[in-house]
């Protein structure tokens, strides 16, 4: 059993990334994920398991940052907020196509632009549909606990090396900043470079070896028609990640007719609004998805058998609603799709989502 | 008249108002911290577009940082920069509106970190901007984390240990750069702890105006400040601070008062 | 010669009490109140009155712009 310890959301990231024996972390001030930085600083892991804590010069900087070391083969990652999060989507659309695995977390804030401080899911788009250039997806991961901002990070690593790609911590402010238990996972040290080079050896920049071919790191391609097979082979890899990658959390979905689905923090809300309902005799359940990308088609197309409709609900003017109604669509069974959200940093309530479920998915407004 | 018996109303009455907050100084409530140097400056650049008479073709462009919202104090049109882009934000405003007074007012991690390379193009090109830096060697509104002008071995929320210069580099002195710059007119450094450096900050920024208005090219006023949040240490305490440790490294004075650079020294002939 | 008088006026609701007045006065006129304003600074006040010069140095260095100075010539 780990260390158990009451810490807020974005400490308990920094805390994972030096147990999972994370090479580096570059990243920005801004609110509201500051303390993953603070907090690194202050353990200085540097001069315990030489894990590098590095406040880069803007989150363009920091991106790159993880293109360079991530290039390596180093376990490298960095966290900001929606802002910043867009100013890094050229860096990452970088990564994506030089296929550089490396961890990305996001604490959500109001927007569009410089937008508010409170907690929002309105980059959901932007995580799952791109946000950079190019045919390219992140795995992305929603933590709805402290003990998942912690779990998420070792658990993105292991993801971004399986398949070579970036991996987004989707999180939003009041995960950030509530403090709850966690259970701390053990110290997990660092690879050296002979095992880095072992197992990476194919594709890491690390100074061409004897024994193998030089490695270049690069997105460019001039040749079109190569240029398609690199594309043709990312998809294949999201194609795997469909398949092999969802995670998704089902709440008294077996005997429920209406789903509510939800992640992040709007999932915790949706539990009490569940308890809320069923209280009035409505059979609601909520399904939460865990990854957004793969998003969790299969377990819709299942309920679309014997449940009456879904509503989302979201920090944001209705963005996850579309991939729900694409899987709907997928299953070949027409069921209602409706939504429910806040926008500007406000967190709904759970009585709000009981009545709008009364009023647009059971009395069909 | 016994000059003892003098009440207040008396000298109100009878006397000349000296002082008093200038008109282009909105009647909001400043959310500054007590003591924080922005509000002084922010007085000061109202009472110079008032006397300058500049109002109705001011733009100012705002940070991100404590001063995003300089817009609700100043009484002038403003456009709110994402963070470090104000000197390019008031590029695009200026050229297509040559015909008026635009000035970027920033931070120190808003123009030394994520705008170094706006505000060296912006002076490289001798855009006909004034640029108010306000220095205080850390982040304020993000909760006091390290800035580029952050001095070696303070302590900072992101260098808890004091700035460390394997770690995280030397203090950056941003004003020397661009006094090199050839699109620059007027360089300075200033502060405003004493009454007598207020006014000597008044009347540098009061020039830097007035050397934009006519057309001379850049002019970037640098004020040396105070964060007494950052710093953890009340007002007085951290204008103390400020002249023991800042000063040495961050010398008040005017670092270019001249010209932009002759363009012949730059033909191809020599 | 021609004694000058000076007063001053304190928006005594937006004085933050940082302070920075005090210092600055020469005439050491000025002082925190023990009392508190309703934001729950303890306000700038004028302790001394009668020594005021009117210098203005104390509107000067506030931030918030609280001071109004007044001058008179006897």
């Amino acid at each position: 059993m780990g260390e158990l310890k009451l810490m807020k959301g974005n400490e308990a990231i920094a805390e994972a990334a030096i147990r999972c024996g994370c090479d580096g972390y570059f990243g920005y001030p801004i609110t509201p994920q500051s303390e993953v930085m603070e907090t690194l600083m202050v353990r200085a892991p540097w001069d315990k398991t030489g894990m590098v804590v590095l406040q880069a010069e803007s989150e363009v900087a920091a991106i790159n940052m993880l293109y360079g070391g991530g290039g390596t083969g180093k376990k490298v990652m960095t966290s900001s907020s929606s802002p910043g999060v867009s100013l890094m989507s050229e860096g990452i659309s970088y990564i994506a196509g030089a296929e550089i695995p490396c961890v990305i977390v996001n604490v959500q804030r109001g927007g569009p632009g410089l937008g508010t401080i409170q907690p929002s899911q309105a980059d959901y788009f932007q995580a799952t549909k791109g946000g950079g250039n190019g045919d390219y997806n992140l795995l992305v991961l929603a933590p709805n606990s402290v003990q998942e901002m912690h779990d998420f990070v070792g658990l993105s690593f292991d993801l971004a090396f399986k398949y070579r790609n970036p991996v987004m911590i989707l999180s939003d402010g009041a995960i950030g900043q509530m403090m709850e238990k966690v259970t701390l996972g053990d110290f997990k040290p660092r690879l050296t470079s002979e095992e880095i080079e072992n197992k990476y050896g194919s594709w890491v920049t690390t100074g061409k070896k004897k024994n193998r071919s030089r490695n270049v790191m690069t997105s460019l391609e001039l040749n079109s028609e190569q240029m398609e097979k690199n594309n043709i082979r990312f998809q294949a890899k999201y194609k795997k990640m469909e398949e092999e990658e969802v995670r998704y959390e089902e709440y008294m979905c077996d005997d429920a007719e209406y789903i509510l689905v939800a992640f992040g923090s709007c999932a915790r809300i949706c539990m009490k609004s569940i308890e809320m309902a069923r209280a009035k005799g409505i059979k609601l359940g909520l399904l939460r998805p865990i990854t957004l990308f793969p998003f969790p088609k299969k377990p819709i197309a299942e309920l679309c058998k014997r449940v009456k409709g879904f509503m989302t609900v979201e920090m944001n003017a209705g963005q996850m609603i579309e991939d729900v109604k694409l899987s709907v669509y997928e299953s070949g069974i027409f069921k209602p799709v409706k939504y429910y959200g806040r926008m500007g940093g406000i967190i709904p309530s759970p009585e709000e989502v009981v009545s709008t479920l009364e009023k647009k998915l059971i009395g069909g407004n | 008249m016994d000059t003892n018996k003098l009440t207040q109303q008396d000298i109100i009455r009878q006397g000349e108002q000296v002082y008093k907050k200038p008109e282009l100084l909105l009647n909001n409530t400043m959310h500054y911290c007590p003591g924080c140097s922005h509000g002084v400056v922010h007085r000061l650049i109202a009472e110079i577009i008032g006397e300058l008479g500049i109002q109705e073709k001011t733009i100012g462009v705002s940070p991100v940082g404590c001063s995003v919202f300089a817009y609700k104090y100043i009484d002038i049109d403003w456009q709110e920069a994402a963070h470090g882009r104000a000197p390019a934000v008031a590029t695009g405003i200026s050229r297509v509106n040559p015909d008026k007074f635009v000035f970027t007012y920033q931070g120190d991690g808003d123009l030394a970190s994520i705008g170094a390379a706006e505000i060296m193009h912006a002076c490289n090109r001798g855009e006909n901007i004034a640029v108010i830096f306000i220095n205080n060697a850390i982040y304020g509104m993000t909760g006091g984390q390290m800035a580029p002008t952050t001095l070696l071995g303070q302590v900072t929320a992101t260098t808890p240990k004091g700035r460390n210069v394997e770690r995280n580099g030397y203090p950056l002195k941003i004003t020397e750069l661009i006094a090199q710059l050839p699109g620059t007119s007027y360089v300075t450094r200033q502060s405003v702890e004493t009454a007598m450096a207020v006014r000597k900050c008044k009347t540098a920024i009061k020039k830097a105006f007035k050397n934009v208005l006519a057309k001379k090219g850049t002019s970037f006023v640098e004020v040396v400040s105070t964060c007494n949040s950052g710093w953890k240490m009340n007002p007085v305490k951290a204008n103390k601070w400020m002249e023991e440790n800042m000063f040495p490294f961050y010398p008040v004075g005017d670092l270019k008062d001249g010209e932009k650079a002759d363009p012949s020294l730059y033909s191809k002939k020599n | 010669m021609a004694k000058i008088k000076g007063t001053v006026v304190i928006d005594t609701e937006e004085c933050k009490g940082c302070g920075l007045c005090i210092g600055a006065c020469p005439q050491n006129v000025l002082k925190l109140n023990n009392d508190v304003n309703g934001k729950g600074y303890h306000f700038s006040f004028m302790k001394e009155p009668d020594k005021c010069i009117g210098c203005s140095n104390c509107a000067t260095v506030c931030p918030d712009a609280c001071i109004s100075v007044y001058r008179l010539k006897i």
